[in-house]
């Protein structure tokens, strides 16, 4: 059995799965609203995480991956948890729930049992090792996002009397569009 | 929620589970997070103004130094407001917590504590008013959904009454019409009974009170400021705009928000407008005294807001002028319209507003004797008065942002977006269900613009961003204009965390770039003194 088709035949699957654990980290009340996904703006958390994961799973199965992009996805989706009630390490273990999910249905499916192939293992090895590599990314996003905060604090008090400090020659670039 | 203790290996962390159990919302005691909450006032602001109970004390600290009688004076506050407001009674018996109101805060949509949906915010005061105001809340206590006031219950309205813009949009939805806003607004009267305001509130309200703006700056800074101004006018048009400051016998009185003044991207709106002003020959002047449209005073009780905007029609009074003209600004136009004659009646001294240029009166301002500058400059161009170059702002891809103020709370729809599309030749609206009455807030409003709450304020403001983030992939917007100096303050940093790439403006910016004025040089630089694509500046 290959295991990108495995997870390609899965995908719904292991998308509403992932889905509803990343849900779950919500209180019940929330959760019930952010499930639904009528309209994006209306739930913007929700159709953002829902939208975010399956862009996030295509890139890990292709067979290569483009970081660039999969720190993209995983931004849209750290962003808003970086401003959420949650610690540093709550807001990026749903990557870490993406492999449970994944370890749980190829156990149910037995395809270890089932004499895995050499190229079966490989494989496996290759997407845990994208989903540990997505892990570290989004710990680097998740301090971005958070360094991005505290910068965002400065350049506000400083925008919003900037004429005054300009006049009392505390700046003297030209007033840029971008002050910050 | 955070971990305590030894961290869990990364393959153990999916397994915690992080949902908390479920449990009825009066059993989950409130927790102080940081990012959430605003530092206290200090005492000197409370003491300018005369209010009760200056003193140091900290949110966060478990002794807040409440007066020994805190909850009477609380309870005679609710009972009070309860004769004086039919609406707040209203309010306070008939929620059938239908639930149709609790996923259109933008803080719970953003943020996800349920504690924000508008019927729970509501109810933390509402089981209070049961327990001491009905027979069956008497009775029956939590049965029938009433509590006693305690500390910890105080501070938990204080923590959700400072999480809530007072932006109205739940109230949109809600079949009985319930105002959450107004019952925010009552719950920070209460608490402002014991001194429980915040220092960004209670800071401006001061120094508004005082000098007639937030900042507290003195006639001359003001004055520097705007000749400031008029220098770079000079520099981008050619042309030595004049003003006036303090005139009496001026015919109008020109009162924006402060905000735009001092900081950007506001005082490019002052730019605009002193230029239109200008171009039509405006007889007007600035006050010194009284300079600012913002009123904190209506974030803290109805009796600091009536103060501080007192200032504005004694000095209209002072001048001798007919009528006053207001800037940008979005509460400004939601308490003269809702409160201000309420207050005082239409004042006497002043008369019912009509354009010079136009001739057209403005009927809907005939009680306040205000009008909202895009009112006034719709009417300008509607009248073909106004020359306009559109294509000096065809580097724009413009969006409106509703303010919730001047959108719910004054039905100010078109004006602004007919100034856009006669300014400007790229205007794309955000999806239907995020602008105009069902604008989504900027999450910032009613005060909480501050910086040690940024994180409240940025998921507050997600539902906003969400909606401009649409547009921009869509049509590659990237300008956010708007008409409200919180707006102006707090939409800059909204989009630098959302949506980087994408700059705010006041809608007078706009006009102040396409506005053709008589003898001007040719514009090669816009108001930020930017080169102009394609118009001899930079392609
Ligand atoms: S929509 Fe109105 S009646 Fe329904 S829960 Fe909300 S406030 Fe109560
Ligand atoms: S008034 Fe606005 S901020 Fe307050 S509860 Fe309603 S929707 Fe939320």
């Amino acid at each position: 059995m290959n295991l990108r088709n495995f997870l390609t035949e899965k995908k719904t699957l292991i998308l509403s799965k992932w889905f509803n654990l990343i849900l779950d980290t919500y209180p019940p009340e929330t959760a019930k609203f952010f499930r639904n996904q009528d309209d994006p703006f209306r739930n913007p958390v929700g159709s953002t995480i829902f939208v975010g994961i399956e862009k996030i799973f295509d890139e890990i199965i292709k067979e290569k991956t483009d970081v660039a992009k999969l720190s993209i996805f995983l931004e849209e989706i750290i962003k808003i948890r970086a401003v959420q009630d949650f610690s540093a390490s709550q807001a990026i273990a749903f990557i870490f729930s993406f492999k449970d999910i994944l370890k749980d249905e190829i156990n149910q499916a037995d395809l270890l049992q089932k004499p895995a192939t050499k190229e079966f293992l490989m494989d496996l090895h290759d997407f845990q090792s994208k989903i540990d590599l997505a892990a570290l990314i989004s710990f680097d996003i998740y301090m971005k996002c958070r360094e991005k905060l505290y910068e965002l604090k400065a350049n506000e008090a400083k925008k919003m009397t900037y004429r005054l400090l300009q006049q009392a020659k505390l700046i003297v670039e030209s007033p840029e569009r971008d002050i910050n | 929620m955070a971990t305590k203790g030894k961290p869990p290996k990364p393959e153990e962390l999916s397994k915690i589970s992080y949902t908390p159990p479920q449990r009825n919302w009066m059993d989950i005691p409130v927790e102080f997070k940081p990012g959430m909450y605003c530092h206290a006032t200090r005492p000197k602001y409370l003491e300018a103004v005369g209010m009760p109970f200056p003193r140091d004390w900290s949110p966060a600290d478990a002794d807040w130094k409440l007066p020994d009688n805190w909850k009477e004076i609380i309870l005679q506050g609710i009972k009070e407001r309860l004769m004086k407001y039919r609406t707040f009674h209203v309010f306070m018996d008939i929620c059938v917590r239908c639930g149709a109101c609790a996923d259109k805060c933008h803080f719970f949509l953003g943020g996800g504590d349920p504690k924000n949906m508008p019927v729970l915010r509501a109810e933390l005061l509402r089981s209070v008013y049961r327990k001491y105001f009905t027979t069956s809340g008497k009775i029956f206590g939590k049965a029938a959904g009433a509590r006693e006031l305690t500390e910890d219950v105080l501070k938990e309205i204080w923590y959700y009454y400072f999480q809530c813009t007072e932006c109205r949009r739940c109230s949109l939805f809600c079949p009985y019409g319930i105002d959450q806003a107004e019952i925010t607004i009552i719950g920070r009267e209460l608490l402002n009974l014991l001194g429980l305001n915040l220092d960004w509130i209670m800071g401006p309200v001061a120094n508004s009170y005082r000098t007639g703006n937030h900042l507290g700056l003195e006639p001359h800074t003001i004055k520097a400021n705007i000749d400031f101004m008029l220098d770079d006018i000079e520099t981008i048009t050619g042309i030595r705009v004049e003003t006036t400051f303090n005139r009496k016998g001026a015919e109008i009185l020109f009162i924006g928000p402060s905000g735009d003044l001092f900081g950007v991207p506001g005082n490019y709106v002052t730019m605009g407008e002193l230029m239109l002003f200008h171009e039509i020959g405006l007889d007007y002047t600035w006050s010194t005294m009284a300079c600012e449209g913002g009123n904190f005073g209506f974030f803290t009780s109805m009796e600091v807001a009536k103060k501080l905007y007192y200032k504005i029609y004694s000095e209209a009074k002072r001048l001798g002028v007919k009528w006053i003209l207001g800037g940008e600004c979005g509460h400004q136009w939601r308490l003269m319209n809702q409160y201000a004659d309420t207050w005082w009646g239409p004042p006497d001294f002043l008369e019912e507003p009509v354009s010079p240029i136009t001739g057209t009166k403005f009927e809907n301002a005939k009680g306040s004797k205000i009008v909202h500058i895009t009112e006034f400059t719709a009417d300008l161009i509607k009248h073909g008065k106004l020359k306009l170059d559109k294509s000096r702002n065809d580097h724009l891809k413009v969006t409106f942002h509703d303010s919730c103020n001047t959108s719910r709370a004054m039905g100010i729809f078109e004006e602004p977006r007919y100034i856009i599309k006669n300014v400007c030749n790229h205007f794309y609206e955000m999806p239907e269900s995020t602008i105009r009455e069902k604008t989504f807030c900027c999450g910032s409003g009613s005060g909480l613009n501050a910086g040690e709450n940024i994180e409240l304020r940025m998921r507050g403001g997600f539902p906003r961003a969400n909606a401009v983030k649409y547009v921009r992939e869509k049509f590659g917007v990237n300008m956010l204009a708007n008409i409200c100096a919180i707006d102006r303050a707090a939409l800059p940093t909204l989009m630098d965390y959302w949506n980087p790439g994408v700059d705010v403006c006041g809608v007078h910016e706009l006009l102040g770039n396409a506005l053709v004025m008589t003898g001007e040089i040719e514009r090669t630089l816009d108001l930020r003194g930017e080169p102009l694509p394609g118009k001899g500046g930079a392609e």
